[in-house]
């Protein structure tokens, strides 16, 4: 069989071709909207992800032409290729909603849900597989695992009890760097991230394991609790960077990088791995090319507030000096004199570690 | 033309008549009315004496809550912020340190949180937005200022008094439909 056959396969009544060889994940993909299943542990840029959280389970109700029988089981599609004349069942399936909900109900047993305090609320995929599948209740009342706390260096953070074991970070560490660090020690119930003898990991790409996470189990400490994710404004930057491709996107708010990650397309994942030195130390304004917004998906809380500057959007031109032969607007009140909100002086995206009380001392108000 | 309403009267031009023109029948007929009112219920009150209880649904001022060992509840999740239709509600998070556990729930806390009652509309969606019942509207009235600076009620104007310390005052401003 080469690689260039064609293969007819069915998935929701829509019809695609697709080469041999192809996952029914990534054939869905290619159709694209909600047909294409969840998935909280493949990852299409990481070889040998996939397979282990269950949530794009998918039915095969026709195996092949030449087979036509169906599959017994609802099976894994990032794990399943396509056959001639397959006919998969997604949505339209409702043994596979309901064992979705399932899945979504077991992933969540063991996560705590403290989305208020999670830096990764907002873009978090499985607070968005759980909205979507009407399961971010839980019926669980027994006590959820708890790890002893790691400190795995200063720019990554580890919430081991936030973590759904999907692999992912694991192999960008194989895959991305020279030497992995961390891993995945003890099984079962046990099994936790961790880096053997709490060893700080320190590799130049080692920061894209915050952007392939997706749950907030690792997420950056120079961002933590300093804003959520809706109120910032993600912009699509640039740098001439020696060690990686340097295309970004800064969550800004008014002129401060909060955070910079990578860019991420319509699956949630990466388009280039950025390095740590784009990552963690470029938080200013200065150090990047800004491209323009980036588009953010209408129905994420992310795209609230922006009322301008989507792409194609501009901010209305300021009348009032033009109508009053150039007199400044009478101010009764200018909120930063009064606000102690968002000081000038305390500049919180510059901080390298969360803030603290200290940083917030009476006096300097 | 033809007459928008039913109820439409056409205006009388005879002459008054004798008893019309005596006009005590008519001042007396007033007067009557008017004493009258003497017996009746009073429909108003002595305010600053006298207050009305609020209905149980009043929204009033706010306030931020603590939990009955007398930390305070809110994390800086934004919710409320993000709920506000007005946007009158902005926070700075912080970290806890290590040591103030008593002080604060969540490892994360609000180190700054301000509402703008200028742009406040008193609607409520905070209080419903809130995951931690952190902020939920109270029985009073934002007092009247001369300056708009005194508007803008920081994290000090707005926290409750503490249930320990001061256990009165916390329940005084817990209110009184929250206490039963």
């Amino acid at each position: 069989m080469s690689d260039s056959t064609l293969f007819k396969v069915t998935i929701d009544n829509i019809t695609i071709e697709v080469p041999a060889g192809t996952t029914v994940l990534n054939a869905a993909r290619k159709i694209g909207g909600e047909v294409a299943p969840p998935a909280m542990c493949y990852y299409s840029k990481l070889e040998g992800s996939g397979g282990k959280c269950r949530t794009c389970l998918v039915e095969v109700s026709k195996g092949s032409e030449k087979d036509p029988r169906p599959m017994p089981k609802l099976v894994a599609s990032c794990r399943t290729t396509v056959m001639d004349g397959m006919e998969v069942k997604n949505i339209t399936s409702e043994k596979v909603i309901d064992a979705r909900n399932g899945v979504v109900e077991f992933l969540l047993i063991n996560h705590p849900l403290d989305c208020p305090v999670c830096d990764q609320a907002g873009e978090c995929h499985l607070q968005d597989l759980s909205y979507e599948h009407g399961k971010e209740g839980t019926r669980y009342e027994f006590q959820r695992r708890t790890f002893k706390k790691h400190d795995i260096g200063p720019y990554i953070q580890l919430h081991m009890t936030r973590c759904i074991l999907c692999y992912r970070c694991v192999y960008t560490a194989d895959q991305l760097t020279n030497k992995r660090e961390h891993g995945i020690l003890d099984r079962g119930d046990h099994a936790e991230i961790a880096t053997f003898i709490e060893k700080s990991l320190d590799n130049d790409f080692i920061g894209n394991v915050i952007d392939v996470c997706p749950v907030g189990a690792l997420t950056d400490k120079t961002f933590r609790f300093k804003n959520r994710v809706w109120f910032l404004k993600p912009m699509d930057a640039h740098r001439d960077c020696p060690t990686c491709s340097g295309k970004v996107t800064l969550w800004n708010r008014g002129d401060e990088v909060f955070r910079v990650t990578a860019r991420k397309d319509q699956w949630g994942e990466v388009e280039d791995w950025i390095c740590n030195t784009c990552r963690f130390e470029k938080k200013k304004t200065s150090d990047w090319v800004i491209e323009g917004p980036r588009m953010i998906d209408r129905h994420s809380v992310i795209s609230q507030g922006h009322y301008a500057g989507n792409v194609g959007t501009t901010i209305p031109t300021e009348t009032f000096e033009k109508v009053h032969n150039g007199r400044q607007p009478n101010l009764l009140m200018d909120i930063h004199d009064v606000s102690n909100v968002n000081k000038q002086h305390i500049r919180l995206s510059l901080l390298e570690r969360p803030a603290h009380s200290t940083d917030f001392t009476p006096n300097q108000d | 033309m033809q007459a928008l309403t039913s109820r439409g009267k056409e205006v009388s031009r005879k002459p008054m008549s004798f008893m019309e023109r005596l006009y005590i029948p008519s001042i007396l007929k007033g007067m009557a009315i008017t004493f009258s009112h003497i017996f009746k219920k009073q429909p108003t009150i002595h305010y600053p004496e006298q207050k009305r209880e609020f209905s149980p649904v009043f929204r009033g001022l706010h306030v931020l809550n603590r939990d009955e060992e007398g930390r305070e509840r809110c994390t800086a999740c934004g919710l409320c912020a993000v709920a506000c239709p007005a946007e009158a509600i902005t926070m700075e998070g912080a970290e806890r340190l290590e040591g103030e556990e008593n002080k604060y729930r969540e490892e994360k806390y609000a180190a700054k949180y301000e509402i703008n009652m200028l742009r406040c509309i008193f609607c409520g969606l905070c209080e419903e937005a809130c995951p931690k019942d952190a902020i939920y509207l109270s029985e009073t009235f934002a007092p009247a200022n001369f300056t708009r600076k005194g508007f803008i009620y920081g994290k000090e104007d707005l926290l409750i008094p503490d249930p320990i310390t001061a256990p009165e005052e916390f329940a005084k401003a817990r209110g009184a439909h929250r206490n039963n």
